[in-house]
């Protein structure tokens, strides 16, 4: 023990803390302490899709527009654009074309890359970097060019961006493009120049300024044009990467994000750690100065009109295990964490009447908790195909109808989530428009309004309604055999029995006997792609806040087993899917709301997804962090948040001490434990020979 | 002696290419080429085209073992095994399926391992023969029962429990060191502090009370008894007769492990956030990456044959009776 605590005393040194798992540099200086679970596999724009990686891309690209930071519903503003471009219709309706101007002057952050010299470095040079920013640095202002790259790489035969089927039905020429350069692109060790191929949709108008022209009217591209799938990509950065010996030490611009945004990524280990720095080219975005009702008495517009970013460095450590990443933001090494759900009681109190605080160790810490509701369905769906409870019949409906009154999730949400959710009453996402609330809102085949709030109906009714299906307690009226359904879904091991009984209890209150199919991830997808599953349990993260992304998860075109498309219930409705294509080019109005009223009735009495909930976000933060809201649509949120670096260092002090007698303790312990001993053989060495 | 060697050399040929067959039929009888790609492609928006295209870049989309299409040697040739497989033999890894090149990671992640096996390893070898001679020393006596007893009861617990309750105490409770992390250098020791206390400590049962088992078995030999008998003080019988002898088998047990100390460990890595091989090992499982996961068990199986090899080898190191012929 005595050398291990000689080491822990020199690898602390001399501080006060011992357990800082940051160098001492790191002391005093402007930096974001907070840490990623899952490993990101791209940071490049054009295929990056999911959370995980967007905390990384979007802090380093910018495309032309973002989501406000405060306001809500989300709204769209300008990011690099001077404006939010306007849909202008030509051709009689036949192409919308969408102007975009970027501000000028905003430049690069450093990069290799925009030093001539560099494209060309001998092998030698390659295999000794140990970083691109070994290298000379350089920059240049940012254009139109550069957007316009980007989207051309959205088609690259050597990348897979997942949103090119999509654009490719939207972007004039797209589909078109991506087959001439698969034509071309046969020498596969070079670079491919993305310049010298005309893509007929998108044209440049001047050094600031491009068109994009899409296949009739889209007016959700608004909200693509807000991810980095539409952020700038220099050439430069393509053609540096792109140079022998640089994938071999893991430099791609699939790893190495080369933008304009507040920061850049100049450390890439995504097996331990990940460091933004603040780009010192940064063009300096003002704080907002308007937000929604309360954010001014929550101290969120106290920075208004600021220069932002306001931390110079970002730090972000790989724990791939809840336990020690709860406890070192407990430890205040991280600035902000999530809520593991094995300690979600040590953290979070909910009240008998449902009100929910935290508990008194995290108030004393002076930990905040802010909640958001996801804009995340996830439901029960069904197999619209299949002959028991899918279809357009009566008799399935009412049992889909009995089956929807049954589960009930408001009991799934207290056991399950800790009261992390909300009950849906229809497949939109709350903040969303075209999402009804309070008593309008209720979906009447499920719930009634009583006393100012939602109530389930109750089992009666079900039970009515069943018999009325033809299974009078969950028995075929005709044949006589129990009402036997299967259910699959995603286990994750032997936790999940609590979770399976009380499906299987939900059904049992109608007598229906549920066979539950626990599989693997892929599996399931391969039952959802053979369209092979009866019920089944799966969700969907919003893209954008239109109601459109979540209508389309049900529209008949979008067919998982004919079309490979999202809509995996199969569900298939002419009116909706009439009302689907009207609605879907509207822009926000009341004949719009008209339609999607419509449809939200139709999908409540059709019931292809009996019931779900939208997860509600926990999140934690220190005392020393300001300006932290929750933003479901965008993860650009560093640059607007504040560390108080001071407070934190004596807070750190104040709760990391180092307590030392239980090392003495065990010293004197092994000592007192060497005294028989050595008294033993001391007695043996005297004792005559036998 | 080097006849030997080249015999075992070749002789691990056939070994390596059935557990790369095993290997092969293990992970595609639980993943598809389709699972592959849809895992690496994400769960939103993946269309077929876009799974073919990422399977034909791979060569995932060509029969997995025998290819009926092909003509000649090509229906052997032209599959995914024979593909991904004849580049390991020369220690050709790829790259891993999100792009990064794992000969690269290999290099990188090996340090780490390294840096949290080796004193492990030496810490735990020194610590557990030092422990077992004790017990050896003071064999039938209650200090050798209680030893037993305690050794027992270590190796009875699960080496999470250990983990789990030295991040407790040592970090959480008493601020000693960081609770988990890693940096490279000489900032490396304060985060390796407690995962190699860690390490050691869960290993002192069942290490201990086997080197007791060599110990005690030597001291029952004929030349122990003369030494006694001759009069030597029981520490010098112990330290540099019995000792000496029981190294034999303790050597050999011991070397066969050394190679594999690159391979890192599973679970502690993942625990203290150390960026090492066993890490990367459970991510590349996680994540359904064959290339990494093959290349593991590849590099895995080399080291164990080397470590059996270098076994063979120190035989005749430590014992001039022995031959390898």
């Amino acid at each position: 023990m005595r050398p291990i605590l000689v080491l822990a005393l020199l690898a602390a040194g001399c501080a006060d803390v011992w357990n800082d798992p940051y160098p001492a540099a790191d002391r005093g200086t402007s930096v974001l302490y907070t840490a990623f679970l899952e490993r990101p596999k791209h940071l490049d724009p054009v295929q990056s899709y999911t959370e995980d990686e967007a905390r990384f891309t979007q802090q380093v690209y910018e495309p032309p527009l973002q989501y406000h930071y405060l306001k809500r519903p989300y709204e769209l503003v300008p990011l690099t654009a001077l404006e939010v471009p306007k849909p202008v219709e030509v051709e009689g309706g036949k192409f919308t074309v969408y102007t975009i101007r970027i501000q000028p002057g905003i430049r690069y952050q450093p990069h290799p890359a925009f030093v001539a010299e560099n494209h060309a470095l001998p092998r030698a040079r390659v295999d000794d970097l140990r970083s691109p920013y070994d290298l000379p640095l350089g920059t240049r202002e940012l254009t139109a060019d550069d957007y316009i790259y980007e989207i051309k790489r959205l088609a690259s035969p050597r990348l897979h961006s997942p949103i090119f089927g999509l654009m490719a039905e939207y972007i004039v020429g797209l589909q078109d493009f991506a087959e001439r350069l698969k034509k071309f692109d046969t020498r596969k060790g070079d670079w491919l120049d993305l310049r010298k191929h005309r893509l007929e949709g998108v044209e440049k108008v001047d050094e600031h300024t491009y068109r994009i022209r899409v296949k009739g009217r889209y007016p959700q591209f608004a909200y693509w044009l807000a991810m980095p799938f539409f952020a700038p990509v220099p050439w430069e950065a393509e053609r540096f990467f792109q140079q022998p010996g640089m994938a071999e030490r893991n430099f791609t611009l699939d790893w190495w994000p080369v933008g304009t945004g507040a920061y850049m990524l100049t450390e890439n280990d995504p097996n331990a750690r990940m460091q933004l720095v603040r780009n010192p080219n940064f063009r300096g975005e003002a704080y907002p100065s308007e937000g929604e009702p309360g954010d001014a008495q929550e101290g969120l517009l106290a920075d208004a009109g600021k220069a932002m970013p306001f931390v110079d460095r970002v730090v972000v450590t790989r724990e791939k295990e809840s336990i020690p990443y709860w406890n070192k933001f407990l430890q205040g090494y991280f600035d902000s964490s999530a809520i593991p759900s094995d300690t979600f009681d040590q953290a979070v109190r909910v009240s008998v009447d449902g009100d929910v605080g935290l508990t008194d160790e995290m108030q004393n810490k002076g930990i905040r908790l802010r909640t958001s509701v996801d804009t995340t369905i996830l439901y029960l769906g069904v197999n619209w195909l299949d002959g028991v409870v899918g279809g357009s019949s009566e008799r399935t409906r009412k049992l889909r109808q009995a089956i929807a009154i049954a589960i009930d999730w408001e009991e799934f949400i207290s056991i399950f989530l800790n009261g992390r959710g909300l009950v849906s009453q229809d497949p939109l996402a709350p903040g969303i428009f075209g999402q009804r609330l309070g008593k309008d809102g209720v979906n009447p085949v499920t719930h009634e309004w009583k006393d100012g709030a939602a109530r389930r109906r109750p089992i009666e009714e079900a039970r009515k309604l069943l018999a009325e299906a033809g299974y009078p307690d969950g028995r075929d009226a005709k044949g006589g055999q129990p009402l036997v359904l299967y259910l699959d879904t995603v286990g994750r091991g032997p936790g999940d029995k609590p979770r399976f009984d009380w499906w299987r209890r939900q059904f049992a209150k109608l007598s229906i006997q549920l066979e539950i199919r626990d599989t693997d991830w892929n599996r399931f997808q391969e039952k959802i792609r053979k369209g092979s599953q009866q019920l089944y349990i799966l969700g969907w993260n919003a893209d954008y806040p239109d109601p459109e992304n979540f209508l389309f998860l049900l529209h008949g075109a979008q067919s998982r087993m004919k079309s490979q498309g999202e809509n995996t219930s199969n569900y298939v409705n002419a009116e909706f899917d009439a009302l689907f294509e009207r609605m879907k080019n509207m822009p926000n109005s009341a004949a719009r709301q008209k339609i999607i009223d419509r449809m939200v009735d139709i999908v409540r009495r059709d019931a292809p997804w009996i019931g779900g909930f939208h997860p509600v976000s926990y999140g934690l933060a220190h005392a020393w962090m300001g300006n932290g809201k929750p933003n479901n649509m965008a993860r650009n949120n560093i640059k607007y948040l504040r560390v108080d670096i001071d407070k934190r260092a004596a807070l750190r002090r104040e709760s990391n001490r180092p307590v030392l007698w239980p090392a003495a303790l065990l010293v004197v312990c092994l000592i007192a434990g060497a005294v028989p001993a050595f008294l033993a053989y001391r007695r043996r060495e005297r004792m005559a020979a036998r | 002696m080097i006849a030997y060697i080249i015999r075992r050399t070749l002789y691990a040929i056939p070994i390596l290419i059935g557990i790369n067959l095993i290997t092969f039929a293990l992970f595609f009888l639980v993943n598809t080429p389709d699972d592959m790609a849809r895992m690496q492609l994400g769960q939103k928006r993946v269309t077929p085209e876009a799974m073919q295209k990422w399977k034909a870049e791979r060569g995932y989309d060509k029969p997995l073992l025998w290819n009926d299409a092909a003509q000649g040697a090509a229906k052997a040739s032209n599959t995914i095994f024979f593909e991904k497989s004849v580049r390991l033999f020369a220690f050709d890894f790829g790259r891993a399926e999100d792009n990064r090149d794992i000969a690269n990671e290999i290099r990188t992640r090996m340090w780490p391992s390294l840096a949290l096996a080796i004193p492990v390893f030496l810490v735990g070898l020194a610590l557990n023969i030092t422990f077992a001679l004790g017990m050896a020393f003071f064999r039938a006596t209650y200090l050798d029962l209680w030893g037993v007893v305690l050794c027992v009861a270590m190796m009875s617990i699960s080496s999470l429990f250990y983990i789990i309750g030295g991040q407790y105490l040592i970090s959480k409770l008493w601020h000693l060191v960081p609770i988990s992390g890693y940096a490279g250098g000489l900032d490396a020791a304060k985060f390796v502090v407690l995962p190699v206390l860690v390490g050691v400590v869960s290993g002192i049962g069942a290490g201990s009370r086997w080197y007791r088992t060599l110990f005690l078995e030597e001291m029952g030999k004929d030349y122990v008894r003369t030494a006694r008998a001759k009069g030597l003080a029981e520490p010098v019988v112990m330290f540099r007769h019995v000792l000496q002898n029981a190294l034999i088998p303790v050597l050999t047990g011991v070397v066969v492990v050394i190679p594999l100390l690159f391979m890192g460990s599973l679970i502690a890595e993942s625990f203290f956030g150390i960026p090492g091989l066993g890490s990367y090992t459970i991510d590349a499982i996680q994540a359904q990456d064959f290339a990494v996961v093959r290349a593991m068990v590849f590099i895995g199986s080399v080291l164990y044959i080397v470590g059996l090899l270098l076994t063979d080898v120190s035989y005749t190191l430590v014992d001039p009776r022995v031959r390898l012929n």
